[in-house]
Order: C-alpha cells, then sequence, then structure tokens
C-alpha cells in the first residue's frame, strides 16, 4: 500500500530579525497564502535544499518541513497547532500580529 | 572624576539603595557588549555557524522562540531602580512592542527583538548597569532572591550582598561556563524562605552559627522540571568565609560528574539522585578540602564593600498607626481590599511593603505596558526612595511606603490598571508563557490563566478562598513552577490536542513539596470548572484558618481525587 | 588541526602519534594514553613527551608521570563540553609545570577560559581554523580588561584592582 503524504510547506526563522518565514516562489514571504506547497516527498526534498542553501549563505535558521493541509481556496493551513500558531501569533495578543508584510529582504 | 569621563555614571538623583557598579563593573559590561556585538558580526558572516554562535548567543539572553527572538535581561535578585525600570520602557518602546514580561526568576523578558539591535539593546542596558549575561545557556544563571529582602520583619540577614557577591564570581567563570546544563542559585536570609531555594540547584540559607557567626545552609540538587527535586542539605552550616570556595567545589563536581549524555538528565539532582547525597557529599568535601584558600584571603573585605551598598534608605519615623490610613480605609472600600491583601508588614514602624499585581483579572500574567513601567518607576520615585523588585511570582514590590502614603499610592496605580487586590489570592496566578511565545512549549497556559482569573474575578470570594497558588507551566521544563503550586497545571499535547494535567499539593517554600496528580487530562474548556471543584471541595471541608493547602495536607490526596471525579468531570485518557 | 599560542597561529614543533606508530628516537611526540607506559620506559634521552587525553583523564594517575612528561593535550571533543577545563586546573593543581594544551572543538570565544583555567596552547580541528581567523583568535583575547573570579591565571582580576585602590 502507498504511503499516504501529506502536502508540506517549509518554515524557517529570519537569522536577523527572528519573525516567522515559509518559502515561497521567488525567496521567503510571510503569508502562507505565497507559500510553495510540495505534494510529494521528492519536491519536498527540493524546498528543503532550497532551504538549506539560505541557511547556509546565514539568510535564515531553523528550516523544516511541516504538514499541511490545502483549503478550496489553495491556501495551506498546518496540520499540527504549533505551526499554526506560528502563522497566528500570539493568541492572547491578536492586536500584535497584522497583515503579513512580506520580508525587507 | 567629572561628568566628560566616559566612566562616570550620573547617578545625581539616585539614592544608595542597591548595589552601583564601579569602572570594574562598567568596564566589564561594556566589554561583554562589544564582544556580543563581534559575535553577531562573525554570525551573520558566516565565521560561527549557528550551533557555534547559540550557546554565546544564549549566554547573553537571547533565545529563538516561535515569532521572534526573546532576549531576558537579567534583574539580579530582583532589585531595580526607577532609573532602570523606566530604561526596560524605553527599550520596550524602541526595539519591542512596547511590552515586557516578568518571570518566575525575577527576571524580564522582551518578546520581539531583532538580533541585529540586540547588542544596541545591550548597550542601553550597560547605560543602567543592567545587562543579560547569563540568562540562559549551561552556565551560573541569574542568583535570585527574596522580594522582601532588606524590609521583612523575619530577616536574619538581608540575602542581597551574598546574591551580589556570587553575582560577580559567576560572571563569565573560566571553568563553569561549559557545564552539562544550567544551574540556578537562590539565596534567602529570613525564616521564611520566599525564595523558593528547596527547587534550585543550590539553595542557600543565611543562618547563624555559634556565638552568632554567619553562614548558610547549603541544599544541592533541588529543581523542578520533567523531573523535579527536593534540594538535599550538603551543609546544615557554611562559615561564610568559606562560600566561594565550597561552592566552587560543587561546581566542579557537577562540571565532571554530571551527565552530558542525556539533555533530560543533565541537572545536578540528577547526580544527587544517581550517586545518592552521601557519595556527593563526599565528593565535594573532598574537592573543598583541596581547594587552595589563598585566592579567597580578601573576600571578606569585598563582602564587606558590597554589603555597604545595601543599607537601609533614610526612613522617617512615622507612628506605627498611620491615621491618614485609616481614615482611607474607612473612607475607600475598594483601598481597604488592597490594604488587607496586597500590604504586607515592613520591619520599620510606619512603613509598608506593597505588592503590586500584574494579574489584573483576565491579563497576561507578568506582563506590563511600557506605560505601566513609567508609573511603576514615577510611583518608586514618589512614594519608595526609588527602589522596586522583581517577584518569582511575576509581580512588583515598592519595599519602602509609609503607610501615610499608601492610598495615594493605591490612587497612582488605580490609574494604570495596576491596582488588582490579589496578592497571593486564587487569581494571583503564575504562568509561562506557553505555546504562544515559547519554542519549547506544548501547550498554551496563558488562556488557563485568564479563563480561572475571570472564573474568580469577585474579589469577595477570592478572600474567602484565602491562599491558593495556582503555577501554569506550557509543558515540561515546568518554568512555570507548577510542581510547587497548591495547584498546578501542566499543559502537554494529546492526540493532537492541548491537554492540561492537574496537581495537587505543591508548596515552594521550606516546607517544600512537589504536587501530586489528580487524574487523567482535562480539555482547556474543563479546567475552570476543574478548578472551581476542587475549591468547593476545600471549602465546604476546611476548618477555620486552615489555607487550601493545608486541607489538602490534612485530608489527603485520594479525599480531592475522589471529589473531583464525584463532580462528574470528563477526562480524556493519558 | 591549527595550533594557537598567545592568539596567533604558529607552527607545531610536536608530532601526534597514532596507536601503531613506533616511537620516534628524538624529538617532540605525543602518544596516546594507552601507549604511555610504554613511551615512558622507552624515553630515548633528549626526546620530549606529551601525552593527549580524554577529558575523563583521572590526574592522580597522571601525577606520577609529572617529571617526565613535558606536554598534556586535554581533548575537547565538543566546544559545549567544559569538562577539559576543570581538568586542566585540577592538573595544575597536583603540580604540572609541562604544556597543557587543549585540543579539538574549541572557538576563539573560549581562549581566555583555556588560558585562565591553566592550558598554554589550543589546537583547534582544521574546519573551526579556517573560518575563525587569527584575528578572532587575537580579538577575543582583548576583549576583557579584568576578570572577577580570583585564583585564575591570565589578566588582571577586578578585585585585585579594587584591593589596590582601597590602599
Amino acid at each position: 500500500m502507498a504511503q499516504a503524504t501529506h502536502p508540506q510547506i517549509l518554515f524557517a526563522s529570519d537569522l536577523r530579525r527572528g519573525e516567522t518565514l515559509l518559502l515561497g516562489e521567488s525567496g521567503w514571504v510571510r503569508d502562507p497564502r505565497r507559500a510553495l506547497v510540495a505534494r510529494d516527498a521528492a519536491s519536498g526534498a527540493d524546498l528543503l535544499r532550497r532551504g538549506e542553501a539560505d541557511l547556509a549563505k546565514n539568510r535564515v535558521v531553523d528550516v523544516y518541513l511541516a504538514d499541511v493541509e490545502v483549503g478550496e481556496d489553495g491556501v495551506p493551513s498546518p496540520l499540527h497547532y504549533r505551526e499554526k500558531r506560528r502563522l497566528a501569533g500570539p493568541s492572547v495578543r491578536p492586536d500584535l500580529f497584522a497583515d503579513p508584510e512580506e520580508p525587507s529582504r | 572624576m567629572n561628568v566628560h569621563d566616559p566612566q562616570f555614571v550620573d547617578r545625581r538623583n539616585e539614592p544608595a539603595i542597591s548595589y552601583r557598579y564601579d569602572q570594574h563593573d562598567l568596564a566589564f559590561v561594556r566589554s561583554r557588549v562589544a564582544e556580543f556585538r563581534e559575535q553577531v558580526r562573525r554570525r551573520l558572516a558566516g565565521a560561527l555557524t549557528e550551533e557555534e554562535f547559540r550557546p554565546f548567543r544564549l549566554m547573553n539572553g537571547l533565545y529563538l522562540q516561535l515569532h521572534a527572538y526573546m532576549l531576558r535581561v537579567a534583574i539580579p535578585y530582583g532589585v531595580l531602580t526607577s532609573r532602570q525600570m523606566r530604561r526596560l520602557a524605553d527599550i520596550a518602546d524602541r526595539y519591542d512592542r512596547g511590552y515586557g514580561h516578568f518571570t518566575t526568576r525575577q527576571n524580564l523578558q522582551f518578546n520581539w527583538p531583532k538580533l541585529v539591535e540586540t547588542p544596541d539593546i545591550l548597550e542601553a542596558l550597560a547605560e543602567v548597569e543592567m545587562h543579560a549575561i547569563q540568562t540562559s545557556g549551561n552556565c551560573v544563571r541569574n542568583v535570585t532572591s527574596d522580594q522582601f529582602a532588606g524590609v521583612a520583619p523575619d530577616e536574619i540577614e538581608d540575602p542581597r550582598p551574598t546574591a551580589e557577591f556570587l553575582r560577580q564570581w559567576s560572571s563569565l567563570h573560566p571553568e563553569f561556563s561549559f557545564l552539562p546544563r544550567k544551574f540556578k542559585i537562590a539565596v534567602s536570609g529570613a525564616a521564611n524562605d520566599r525564595a523558593a531555594t528547596r527547587v534550585h540547584d543550590i539553595g542557600l540559607r543565611i543562618v547563624e552559627g555559634e556565638g552568632g557567626a554567619r553562614g548558610y545552609e547549603v541544599a544541592v540538587g533541588g529543581g523542578l522540571g520533567r523531573t523535579p527535586f527536593i534540594g538535599k542539605v550538603l551543609r546544615p552550616f557554611l562559615p561564610r568565609e568559606d562560600l566561594l570556595a565550597y561552592i566552587e567545589a560543587i561546581l566542579r563536581v557537577y562540571n565532571r560528574f554530571g551527565r552530558r549524555d542525556n539533555k533530560f538528565k543533565a541537572r545536578i539532582k540528577i547526580l544527587v539522585h544517581e550517586l545518592g547525597a552521601e557519595e556527593v557529599i563526599r565528593l565535594v568535601e573532598e574537592e573543598f578540602a583541596a581547594i587552595d584558600r589563598e585566592p579567597f584571603a580578601y573576600d571578606a573585605e569585598e563582602f564587606a564593600r558590597i554589603e555597604s551598598f545595601f543599607a537601609s534608605p533614610p526612613y522617617e519615623a512615622p507612628p506605627a498607626r498611620s491615621e491618614t490610613l485609616e481614615a482611607a480605609k474607612q473612607a475607600d472600600a475598594a483601598f481597604a481590599t488592597f490594604a488587607a491583601v496586597n500590604v504586607a508588614r515592613h520591619k520599620v514602624d510606619g512603613y509598608a511593603i506593597v505588592t503590586v499585581s500584574l494579574k489584573p483579572i483576565g491579563g497576561i500574567p507578568g506582563d506590563a505596558s511600557s506605560a505601566q513601567m513609567r508609573a511603576l518607576a514615577d510611583a518608586a520615585d514618589a512614594f519608595g526612595f526609588g527602589e522596586l523588585r522583581v517577584t518569582h511570582t511575576q509581580n512588583i514590590v515598592l519595599p519602602h511606603v509609609k503607610q501615610d502614603d499608601l492610598f495615594a499610592l493605591w490612587r497612582k496605580l488605580d490609574a494604570v490598571g495596576l491596582a488588582t487586590a490579589n496578592a497571593g489570592l486564587i487569581t494571583d496566578i503564575i504562568s509561562c508563557p506557553g505555546l504562544d511565545y515559547c519554542a519549547l512549549a506544548t501547550a498554551r497556559s496563558i488562556p488557563i490563566a485568564q479563563a480561572i482569573s475571570k472564573r474568580f474575578a469577585s474579589i469577595e470570594r477570592q478572600r474567602a478562598i484565602g491562599e491558593l497558588g495556582i503555577k501554569i507551566s506550557g509543558c515540561i521544563n515546568a518554568c512555570g513552577h507548577h510542581h510547587v503550586g497548591a495547584i498546578g497545571i501542566l499543559g502537554l499535547e494529546k492526540k493532537g490536542q492541548e491537554s492540561y494535567q492537574i496537581t495537587i499539593g505543591g508548596d515552594p517554600t521550606l516546607e517544600a513539596s512537589i504536587g501530586e496528580a489528580l487524574g487523567p487530562g482535562v480539555t482547556a474548556e474543563e479546567v475552570p470548572d476543574v478548578i472551581e471543584n476542587l475549591v468547593d471541595f476545600y471549602l465546604s471541608r476546611r476548618i477555620e484558618g486552615e489555607r487550601f493547602i493545608d486541607t489538602w495536607r490534612r485530608l489527603g490526596h485520594a479525599r480531592f481525587k475522589e471529589a473531583w471525579r464525584k463532580e462528574g468531570v470528563d477526562g480524556v485518557d493519558i | 588541526m591549527a595550533l594557537i599560542s598567545e592568539g596567533a597561529f604558529i607552527e607545531d614543533s610536536w608530532r601526534h602519534l597514532t596507536n601503531e606508530e613506533d616511537l620516534p628516537k628524538s624529538g617532540k611526540y605525543i602518544v596516546p594514553l594507552a601507549r604511555l607506559a610504554e613511551a615512558l620506559q622507552r624515553l630515548p634521552d633528549g626526546a620530549l613527551l606529551g601525552v593527549r587525553v580524554d577529558n575523563t583523564a583521572d590526574p592522580a594517575q597522571l601525577a606520577p608521570c609529572f617529571g617526565r612528561l613535558s606536554l598534556i593535550a586535554i581533548a575537547f571533543p565538543a566546544f559545549s563540553d567544559g569538562r577539559g577545563f576543570s581538568l586542566a586546573r585540577l592538573l595544575r593543581r597536583a603540580g604540572f609545570k609541562g604544556e597543557l594544551r587543549a585540543s579539538g572543538r574549541l572557538l576563539a570565544d573560549q581562549i581566555t577560559h583555556a588560558l585562565r583555567c591553566g592550558f598554554d596552547t589550543i589546537e583547534v580541528a582544521s574546519d573551526i581554523a579556517a573560518r575563525q581567523h587569527e584575528a578572532q583568535w587575537r580579538d577575543a583575547l582583548a576583549a576583557y580588561g579584568a576578570f572577577y573570579q580570583s585564583g585564575y591565571g591570565g589578566r588582571r582580576r577586578i578585585l585585585e584592582e579594587r584591593r589596590k585602590a582601597a590602599s
């Protein structure tokens, strides 16, 4: 029986600023709507490779893949509540996480 | 030296209430800032890998958390001047998001600093004799103490000189900066232990020996976390002149023999547990006997020099009974409640110790906005010789307030939301930041605290319940000290959901005990009901004057377990 | 491996011997602890002997050999493992007067820790040396003017400075 794998997105933290980043088409983004979604192991590995390349260039740290489900609108949503929290910000200070803005670099 | 000298620190308006840096202390923190600035540069340039940079980042208090970096600023033995508090407010506004979080080790955490700005933050701290040195990392951490130090009636000796003495000794220690794991020391100088010394790696209690000589009861191997332990006494009386040599002996034994194979078994409490207290005592005494005492020959002089900074402020001599205070209590019921709950006896007639609660009903425990920090600084200047304390229950203390001034103080606090009259009551909850902030967490903790707080909002009900410490940790690392809460709550993950284990019977004082589990974990929604059931059971069974913990000790854990189950709470199997 | 002395990279005049190599007739060579007894027995005149040990070595076991040992190299398997610092201290306390070398994975940021605990030189893995050029070691040496702890070597001690100022 074939292994069912979840779609995945790539998480990292910005080395200089510490903010949560996702790997998007042309670089790192904050908005999950712009995150690249890997639908199989091979593309997941590819995401990881790209992330690790930027880790080696001292752009990001703590690079890892996280399982997501993809809604009808195509927006990925992490399966685990920890990664959901990373995208949503502190639940007790909703005022602190406005619309995600793109990283400056 | 004059104001143009770079080593001059302008303190014209500050009373001498705590340790003051001399040029060496100042040079040291400035060197540290320069060193860290260079380490950041090397990290960004790739000369240091993240793995290599991390311990040095941590030894300057900088963590990488869920959403951002987090900077843990040291507040040595919990003492802050108003100037320092204002600087923290400025940093919050300039480099963070306008607030800070006071912790269970008397430190302050900023939740949103950037790595590239942290050297500037550290420089801003150094200007007011503050730092973030060794607030993380596998080294000796902030030496904590009693928030009522110097002013409590039950005090044998002010523990702060000892804490400062140890702070300097432990700063950039060449031999003990790469320990198996973190190392926490607490010092208490009173009959009542308000510093939780029994759950620290080393707990020191100042005691009097023969002929009135001062010394220390030394306990080792206390700690919370995955495997909580109460510390074991190695020496009931260690003469003061032997303090540094003895601590060095303990640290050397730990550095050499502490486990390094398993991060969760690396604290000294595990070494004590696995070797046995007797063997650890033998190893420590053997090492202590071999240590050359010559380097410590001038410790007594240095200790006296440090001690001189902790002299009492220039107290006036008001009468023991304040008519102003009594009249205000008669006139204002809310103030009367505050005076009854948040004000403690001072060793000097006519003065009082005020606890400012950072636990507003439904609020985030331990958080203070920059505006509130400035208000606290102003209050300290107006009413308290410019001194503040941070407690390890995440509150602020104004340790020298004239009883005559209490009402005026309360009004100022009330204006900025800092007058919650719940010190030590059920809504004075300790909570770690939990999964809302912390990368280590397994569940959120703050919303649990908020829900319980709202459930018990009624001040009358709180006072009827009396002293009850609820402590919440968002993971097994127990930064919320849940093990020693009369009611402890531990947030875990169960089947993809946040799940909360409740314990009862913890105690952080000299009657230290670790809480016992009630049963399977419950959901976040169920927690306030569970707490309410436990409280109602306690109220129905207590004898006059019994606190929650007393009733639990008298009746036994089984009765409380029954009571919880009888109320029909469905727990998820753990 | 690169050798650091006083914040500069220097040539190593010592040779590390493996378990298999024959003992040379002269020169300066460092043997693993397992070969120490053999090396002491066959130590030629004019040859200098060093030994490399794990950071868990027992000082009491090495002390009898001090008179004939010119160098002890203590392994640092990871820079986060600080046992070597305590071992160096104990070896000095036991009377070792020769060269103490910290060997393995240390960072420039640890140079003063090592010197103050009694090490003379630091021998670092090549990959570390490649990223941590000499300037970093030299700068790290100069990072602090004085330290708090008494009884440790190295630079000025804050307590001594205070006493001098007071008198």
